[in-house]
């Protein structure tokens, strides 16, 4: 009996976790564009002597 | 004469910069490179100099036409450097640190993106720029010390990328929109809902008796803590929206929900605090799951797109002040009575006005919608809209902006009104029946068990209510009008959102505006058929069309390319046929064949071109005939097309702010059943529009302007009409891409179609529901049973909704 406690009180806390790190994401505005990061990912470094 | 360019594509060059076709005989080079215009050069070697010129490798071409900027002054942005205005452009300032949001509508292509988030090499100044390409907002880190606002704005400009400022921008800031309350309150729901579901499968899956007691109030009551939040938080919007719904005396569709909830909720807490059943929580939480699900479904909406302008997004932010020949440029709401502004070609008058001195020559299509320019003289009053055409002009302000006539106009109540008033959506129809006959089976069932006793009773009662609470009508209408937004969405008609979808299957009247709906803007395709005009002849046909009114005039006039004017005797305008005057003494004659002719039949039968509708204006100069102006085009493709669908089922009516020049030629495109307006002003549509709709018709106002503004607000439906979507249209309920607008009248079918899946969407759901509320009846409904028959109902309904919107929607060709 108590070792399941133990269990279930530890998933709610890893997905509690999971949860705090959803509301960080929307908060940081991670939601705001879905569009323009993903094509930013895919410029290149610049080499600063480039020509 | 030089009135149709045509280009050979093949032989032109195209511009490195941005694409368009070189003028070969300008020869504008910089390198092996070639331009069409300086301006794009310019911003070629902006870049070039800074090793920048990877911008044009990401995409082909990719820069922005510097053609159509007009040669601005250099004090242009020197209204930028007033405090005032840069404490409200900038969201944020400490010194150090500045932070200002713009809309650049040219933001097309990758490498926007790349260049002008590479701001920062052109100008140490500048710390960050982040574009959001959605949207086409830039937001601008900027060090003040270094560069100013007005600079920001500067750079933005050389390299091609103008921002958007409009006086609304100074007043309300750009805001980046977004829902994050609907985020975290779907990422509560989730999370419990997941953990509740987890703690529940015990008592799914446990053979009856077997589970040990201790764990079950255990898990009961964890499931209680973490249904808590659920109801109180994450369907807090139900909440809200109920009570609201009681305050005006009105059931809405979310009363029953929330009623179901909160006696699942009350009588779950019950069972697992006196330790007599396990609840309902799991069914609870999974049904405010999914409703928030739909809410983000339906929440689609067109970042870029804007719905909500008014005459403000219109007007310029600043202007040019005169003050003893010394120019200055300062924002538009500083103006006072009395202060003498000088206004260029193409530029907005933004306040009442008396001419001072220039050849003013006003175009008040902005406002009225009549395209042909009314010539001013020193000391009449121009009203605030007007746009000059020609050289420029000095006006002395008699009102203030936001005393003006425009802006009175915008007062009006219609522009107060607010767009869920004047909507009662069928959901909320039902759910007010709904409510009723729930209630009353509900007390039915309590009498009915009462008799054998209180406890059975209180359980057959709540039982009702929870199996009843009607989450899949509350589903049907996200899901099916969020899916038809996209579906409309994906073929370039655009909703401002889900409720406008369910407006547009109750229409049964459409207004057309004519000047930029049904007729095409800017330039209509004139040639001339006959004799090659001479210089004078030319002079002499501008000369005599710029006494005249008629629509066909001005778009004659705007064609011949010569700026000299003679002077006019004795001009005469026979309605209906044609203009004749007296000129340098020649007669000469602009009109119907009959009428150019001299009433002699030689012309007859070449009124038109065989089963086309452009229209043709005969000239003759002393009597001998030259030829005709034939003018094709000026309707939109798929006019024909459109009314011939429309006309045997909605009643159509045309508002035009034109004179009646072209009424023979609308009356044909609409049959005898339309009815056509000529010389409307904003108010006399927005009038018309109110009388229909007191008459108990439901309308559809098409219009493009902001003379229409008034009527597309006051309808039940406002569509606006747009050549590009990202540009200007006035306040609306959806935008139109005029490409698409020969597919009108499948749209509206389709809104159609919509309503009646939603009907049968409705009628699925309530056998879900008869089905439960007899078993509830009955007394016990088990946890089980519930678990399955809530979600059941729910996934059916969505499942139904999304799948027959998106079939029929194919089978239409949408």
């Amino acid at each position: 009996m108590s070792v399941i406690v133990i269990l279930v009180f530890f998933s709610v806390l890893v997905a509690g976790g999971f949860l705090i790190a959803f509301i960080w994401a929307v908060k940081s505005g991670q939601y705001d564009d879905r569009y323009t990061p993903s094509v930013r990912i895919l410029f290149d470094d610049e080499s600063e002597n480039e020509k | 004469m030089q009135i149709s360019e045509v280009v050979n594509l093949k032989e032109g060059t195209l511009c490195y910069h941005c694409g368009d076709v070189c003028n070969k005989s300008l020869d504008i080079r910089s390198g092996d490179k070639v331009f069409c215009c300086t301006g794009c050069k310019t911003v070629y070697e902006i870049l070039h100099e800074n090793n920048l010129c990877k911008y044009y490798d990401l995409d082909k071409s990719p820069g922005i036409s510097q053609k159509k900027l007009e040669s601005a002054a250099s004090s242009r942005y020197s209204y930028l450097d007033d405090p005032k205005i840069v404490t409200q452009l900038t969201s944020y300032n400490d010194g150090k640190i500045s932070v200002c949001n713009f809309v650049l509508p040219q933001v097309h292509c990758s490498s926007c993106i790349w260049l002008i988030e590479k701001l920062y090499k052109l100008n140490s100044g500048i710390i960050q720029s982040e574009v959001n390409f959605v949207q086409k907002t830039v937001n601008i880190k900027f060090n003040p010390k270094e560069i100013t606002l007005r600079q920001v704005v500067e750079l933005l400009v050389a390299v091609g990328y103008e921002p958007q400022i409009s006086l609304s921008d100074i007043e309300n800031q750009v805001k980046f929109r977004s829902n994050k309350s609907l985020y975290y309150k779907i990422g509560v729901a989730g999370f419990c809902f997941g953990n509740i579901m987890l703690l529940s499968f015990p008592e799914y899956l446990a053979p009856v008796g077997s589970l040990e007691h201790s764990f079950k109030q255990f898990f009961g009551l964890l499931n209680l803590v973490l249904g808590a939040p659920v109801l109180f938080y994450s369907a807090g919007d139900y909440f809200k929206s109920a009570w609201s719904g009681i305050k005006q005396k009105s059931i809405n569709i979310d009363f029953p929900i929330v009623l179901g909830l909160v006696v699942l909720f009350i009588r779950s807490s019950f069972e697992i605090i006196t330790n007599t059943g396990v609840g309902f929580i799991d069914s609870m939480t999974g049904l405010i799951f999914f409703l928030l699900l739909g809410k983000i479904f339906q929440s689609k909406t067109y970042d870029a797109l804007n719905f909500e302008r008014n005459y403000k997004s219109y007007f310029p932010v600043s202007v040019t002040l005169s003050r003893s020949g010394n120019e200055t440029s300062i924002p538009v709401s500083n103006l006072k009575n009395g202060d003498r502004i000088l206004i260029r070609n193409n530029e907005l008058i933004p306040a009442d006005a008396i001419l001072f001195n220039g050849n003013a020559n006003i175009d008040y299509s902005f406002v009225t919608g009549e395209s042909i320019p009314v010539p001013k003289v020193a000391g009449e009053i121009i009203y605030a809209g007007g746009r000059q055409r020609g050289s420029a002009i000095e006006l002395e302000v008699i009102r203030t902006v936001s005393q003006s006539y425009l802006t009175q106009l915008w007062n009006k109540d219609a522009f107060i009104k607010k767009d869920e008033d004047k909507f009662n959506s069928l959901v909320n129809v039902i759910g007010k029946y709904f409510t009723i006959v729930i209630l009353f089976i509900a007390a039915a069932a309590f009498m009915y068990w009462y008799p054998v006793s209180l406890r059975t009773a209180i359980n057959a009662f709540t039982a009702v209510l929870i199996i009843a609470c009607p989450c899949g009508i509350a589903l049907t209408n996200p899901f099916a009008l969020g899916n038809a937004v996209r579906i409309l969405g994906r073929n370039k008609f655009y909703a401002k959102n889900a409720s406008v979808v369910e407006r547009i299957s109750k229409i049964d009247t459409i207004v057309f505006d004519k000047t930029g709906t049904i007729t095409k803007t800017g330039d209509a395709d004139i040639t001339f058929n006959g004799n090659v005009l001479s210089t004078t002849e030319q002079k002499l046909i501008k000369s005599l069309v710029r006494n005249s009114t008629h629509p066909l005039s001005g778009r004659i006039y705007d064609a011949i390319e010569t700026d000299e004017l003679l002077e006019v005797t004795s001009f005469t305008e026979h309605s209906g046929k044609g203009i004749e005057a007296l000129i340098d003494g020649n007669t000469i004659k602009l009109g119907s064949a009959l009428f150019a002719a001299d009433n002699n039949k030689i012309l007859l039968g070449k009124e038109r071109s065989p089963g086309k509708l452009d229209s043709r204006i005969f000239l003759s100069i002393n009597g001998s005939i030259k030829g005709f102006f034939a003018i094709n085009n000026i309707y939109r493709k798929g006019l024909e097309e459109i009314t011939a669908g429309l006309k045997n089922k909605y009643k159509l009516v045309v508002l035009s702010g034109d004179n009646e020049g072209e009424k023979e030629n609308i009356e044909r495109y609409f049959n005898y059943k339309s009815t056509i307006y000529f010389n409307q002003s904003p108010n006399d549509k927005l009038e018309y529009v109110k009388e229909l709709q007191s008459a108990g018709n439901k309308v559809m106002m098409i219009g493009d302007g902001l003379n229409d503004a008034g009527a597309l607000k006051q309808s039940d439906v406002g569509v606006a009409i747009s050549e590009d979507i990202t540009n200007f249209s006035p306040a609306c309920d959806a935008i139109l891409d005029a490409s698409e607008f020969s597919r009108l009248d499948k749209f509206i079918g389709f809104s159609k179609t919509t309503k009646k899946i939603i009907i049968t969407s409705f009628i699925i759901s309530m056998v879900y529901n008869i089905i439960g509320v007899s078993l509830a009846f009955q007394s016990e409904i088990s946890p089980l049973l519930a678990a399955i028959l809530m979600p059941a109902s729910s996934i059916t309904v969505v499942l139904f909704t999304v799948l027959s919107t998106n079939l029929l929607a194919r089978k239409r060709g949408l």
